[in-house]
């Protein structure tokens, strides 16, 4: 492999990995402030999984790079704009039903992102992606769940739920939108065809979100390519907070 | 090595004494996470585990108590590898360690059958893990650990553990 498939192959790792790392510490942020001791357990489970997973995927994609970076100097060392992760990962939690509604957006994306990767022709990514679903699965019944008691709960978690969903809704666009690196990975037989994960997630958000009463808004413009590093104000927030201990205590370790 | 019955039998030895750390009733052998066990002379042992959930804390203390054990069992190298495929999933819990999970008072994982890919294995709610009874309720999918689910009696009103199954 020449050095820009490389790279195109890393960065494609990376955007998974990141994904699961950003998601993961936003859940990370309900530890000690969820509705109820259960509900502080799930999150923070679902959190540990999404980072262990991007462990694995970020020690990979260092490898693939070939130069020297680990998974810390990978989570922990890079500047905003380096981040790949989806931007619909890095939105603010927002009150326990928006959470939630995040959740089973991306939730129900890496069921079919990990589904069609353990086949990659990656071996790693494949195995990654097979461990990885088995973890998913469990997340997605826990979400599912909750969109459901939320949408389908009282007047106000209702309103509250639907608006979670309006305004998450156009962050979805990107999970399928494919750019370059995309393509060129599908056509190394790395990754699926983006576009057509599409139809399976629909159909298994749409389920969910008519057993909660809630009602799936248009479909809108992609509004920035969190994966190519685009990213908003908060994920600045978010990394000053993550990266804190490595920035002030360089090669900290216990 | 004293023993008879060569390395890697003293090995396998050594490692049925290695607990959990999370759920010390268990040996690393019981839950199935122990894939592979080498020996050869001047190389030494190289032990492959596998984690259980990707984002388990206890995966690192694992690896320390089984290098560990094997020194102690007379081991002067050892390595110890992770392999991720096949992934686990609770139907490489040993039968003796399910035994072992119901005598502590905790619910094991049901007994590997065929399902399909999409279906979890604990859909059916657990008998109490006290009193037997079939009269019980998920309190919450998730635990203190990534391996433990909290459910109800609503015969003997206890609360118990479940392993939780993937």
């Amino acid at each position: 492999m020449n050095a820009s498939s490389a790279d195109a192959h890393a960065a494609y790792v990376l955007r998974i990995a990141d994904t699961c790392l950003i998601l993961g510490q936003r859940l990370g942020e309900w530890v000690g402030h969820a509705p109820a001791i259960e509900e502080d357990l799930g999150l923070a489970n679902t959190a540990l999984d999404l980072i262990g997973q991007a462990r694995l995927l970020l020690s990979h994609a260092g490898e693939i790079e070939g130069r020297g970076r680990g998974e810390d100097t990978l989570a922990f060392l890079r500047a905003e704009h380096e981040y790949l992760n989806l931007a619909l990962a890095e939105q603010p939690n927002g009150d326990f039903g928006r959470t939630l509604v995040r959740q089973l957006l991306i939730d129900a994306w890496q069921m079919e992102i990990y589904t069609s990767l353990s086949n990659s022709r990656d071996q790693r990514l494949a195995e990654i992606a097979a461990k990885a679903v088995k973890e998913v699965r469990y997340h997605l019944r826990y979400s599912s769940a909750w969109v459901v008691r939320l949408g389908d709960g009282t007047p106000e978690s209702h309103t509250r739920a639907q608006r979670a969903v309006d305004e998450l809704w156009p962050w979805t666009v990107e999970l399928f939108a494919a750019d370059s690196i995309d393509q060129a990975m599908q056509q190394a037989g790395v990754g699926p065809d983006l576009a057509s994960l599409r139809t399976a997630w629909l159909a298994s958000v749409d389920a969910v979100l008519a057993e909660a009463t809630l009602r799936r808004p248009p479909d809108v413009a992609q509004q920035r390519w969190g994966k190519r590093g685009q990213h908003g104000e908060d994920l600045g927030h978010l990394l000053s907070e993550m990266q804190y201990l490595q920035r002030a205590y360089p090669g900290a370790r216990w | 090595m004293s023993s008879a019955l060569g390395p890697i039998d003293d090995a396998w030895r050594a490692l049925s004494g290695v607990p959990d750390p999370e759920i010390p009733v268990l040996t690393v052998v019981d839950l199935g996470i122990v894939r592979s066990v080498e020996f050869s002379e001047g190389v030494g042992l190289s032990v492959g585990i596998t984690p259980t959930y990707s984002g388990c804390p206890a995966t690192a203390v694992i690896r320390e108590h089984i290098a560990t054990a094997l020194r102690a069992a007379g081991f002067a190298s050892v390595s110890v590898h992770e392999v991720l495929s096949p992934a686990w999933t609770t139907d490489w819990m040993s039968e003796e360690g399910r035994r072992k999970l119901q005598a502590y008072g905790m619910v094991p994982p049901p007994r590997p059958r065929s399902r399909r890919s999409d279906e979890s294995a604990d859909d059916a709610p657990p008998l109490c893990a006290r009193c037997a009874s079939r009269a019980t309720e998920r309190l919450s999918e998730f635990g203190s650990t990534p391996c433990k689910a909290l459910y109800r009696c609503t015969s003997c009103l206890e609360p118990f553990e479940r392993f939780k199954c993937i």
